[in-house]
């Protein structure tokens, strides 16, 4: 039986882990290279790094760090932040990375998923979302709107007809991150997640808002998620992933039993 | 000693980097190449792949691989297939409106149709593998172990007796370890499957090695 994927989440600032709520009051974790290390060992299923000042900074990911977790852990992980160009996906991807995510570039350059698509394949192509809960609209039918550049750009798009569009356009992964959840760590957003399950083809992550075991039982038995990203809760040590692992297996939940 | 070498074959199907790392991982001298001479005289052939078959079996012939892929088989160098490399390796695919593949194994390579609107093609993440025999490939590994998968087509051999390990998915119990003498396939990604996948490319590094 294919099993619920854990990922955790590093977003990285000056090299450095970082963690905060709405992208305010950062906080220093330590080494992305360790704590990968680390959560490979502790049984995480997945990772994913954003480099979340290369855009701001307005430079390139930074490659080595790239190859330094390549080296590192034998699981797949996907990379976002500072990628906008497909040269810029290849030396992601050369880097050992198994997925390349982008939110911001792909609304303003939809076409973007599809040569990525074509040129390394669906299964490389995580779209990331940041859904505002917003009042219905005509414009807005799903009652989210998505949101660029960290929260601090409105775009006026329907969540639902995006995420069905980037999968027209061969999206092979999307990323629900609830801007209403994100850093709150009072559990996902579960109508909203489920609404993208519901409505698309391919595999959706729930993202934003973890903050107990219990969340997660939730989000994979009523939102159908295939997978939930994970930070604050497991940064803190205030849980560790076998933990949490355990307590989705008692609850019925398919998690990676070995590793 | 002689170093042992495994190559890798190239022909532009994904990205082989990970392939390359988990070998370094293991200190297994490896080399990602497309050169014919190269990989006719390997100790051990790799074949990865992701994407799709049409594409990759018109590589593989612009490049004049097809024969040497049999070549190495037919002359007893242990061959592991991948993901892809393993569909490509069957009779023939669905893919693509129909691809004729390289022919080592008696079969086709089928599109998943699951019933359920929740089980999403492609089948992205860690499943189980349940061992049907005792195999060289399975050392220390615990049966139904799970590994790592990203896949839309599965593998139908048409002779049982090839297959080695089972998984369920989208209402199907699919062929995910295939071994046919000197050969044998996985439609997982070992290389991506943690440190039972290591364990696993590990038992082929040792595989038919008086």
């Amino acid at each position: 039986m294919l099993t619920k994927r854990i990922i955790p989440c590093l977003d990285i600032r000056n090299k450095k882990v970082t963690k905060g709520i709405r992208f305010q009051n950062n906080i220093d974790l330590g080494d992305p290279v360790e704590l990968a290390a680390k959560y490979y060992d502790d049984g995480c299923d997945e990772l994913v790094f954003y480099d979340i000042t290369a855009s701001t900074e307005r430079r390139p990911i930074d490659i080595e760090m790239v190859k330094e977790v390549a080296k590192a852990i034998r699981i797949p992980f996907a990379v976002g932040g500072g990628i906008s160009t497909i040269s810029d996906m290849s030396r992601v991807l050369l880097a050992g990375a198994e997925k390349v995510s982008v939110n911001s570039l792909a609304v303003e350059n939809p076409r973007i998923i599809t040569e990525g698509a074509k040129a390394f394949g669906s299964q490389c192509m995580v779209l990331g979302m940041d859904p505002l809960k917003v009042k219905t609209s005509a414009k807005i039918p799903s009652g989210y709107e998505i949101t660029t550049r960290g929260f601090r750009h409105r775009t006026g798009m329907d969540t639902l007809e995006w995420a069905k569009k980037a999968e027209d356009l061969g999206i092979g992964e999307i990323v629900v991150n609830s801007v209403d959840a994100d850093g709150t760590r009072e559990g996902f957003e579960i109508g909203l997640t489920r609404m993208i399950a519901e409505n698309v083809g391919v595999p959706v992550v729930a993202s934003g808002g973890a903050g107990k075991p219990e969340h997660l039982v939730e989000v994979f038995k009523f939102a159908y998620a295939d997978a939930a990203i994970i930070a604050g809760m497991i940064h803190t040590g205030k849980y560790t992933i076998p933990q949490i692992k355990e307590y989705l297996r008692n609850e019925a939940v398919p998690v990676r039993e070995k590793w | 000693m002689e170093t042992i070498l495994i190559t890798i074959i190239d022909y532009k199907a994904g990205n082989l980097t990970s392939v390359k790392l988990a070998f370094d991982a293991l200190n297994e001298e490896s080399e990602i190449t497309d050169s014919v001479k190269r990989i006719l005289e390997a100790d051990r052939v790799v074949f990865p792949g992701v994407g799709a078959a049409g594409t990759a079996m018109k590589t593989l012939n612009d490049l004049k691989l097809v024969d040497v892929i049999r070549k190495v088989v037919d002359k007893g160098t242990p061959f592991l297939g991948i993901c892809l490399g393993t569909q490509i390796i069957f009779q023939r695919s669905e893919e693509d409106g129909g691809v004729d593949g390289v022919g080592l194994i008696p079969g086709t390579v089928r599109l998943f149709k699951p019933i359920s609107h929740f089980d999403k093609v492609p089948q992205m993440g860690w499943n189980s593998v349940k061992q049907l025999c005792r195999h060289f490939l399975f050392q220390e590994i615990d049966d139904n172990s799970e590994f790592y998968f990203v896949h839309s087509y599965y593998p139908v051999p048409s002779d049982k007796s090839y297959v080695i390990g089972e998984t369920e998915y989208g209402g199907v119990t699919f062929s995910s370890v295939i071994s046919k003498d000197n050969l044998v396939a996985t439609q997982f990604h070992p290389e991506k499957s943690g440190k039972v996948g290591l364990r696993l490319l590990k038992n082929f590094c040792a595989w038919k090695k008086d």
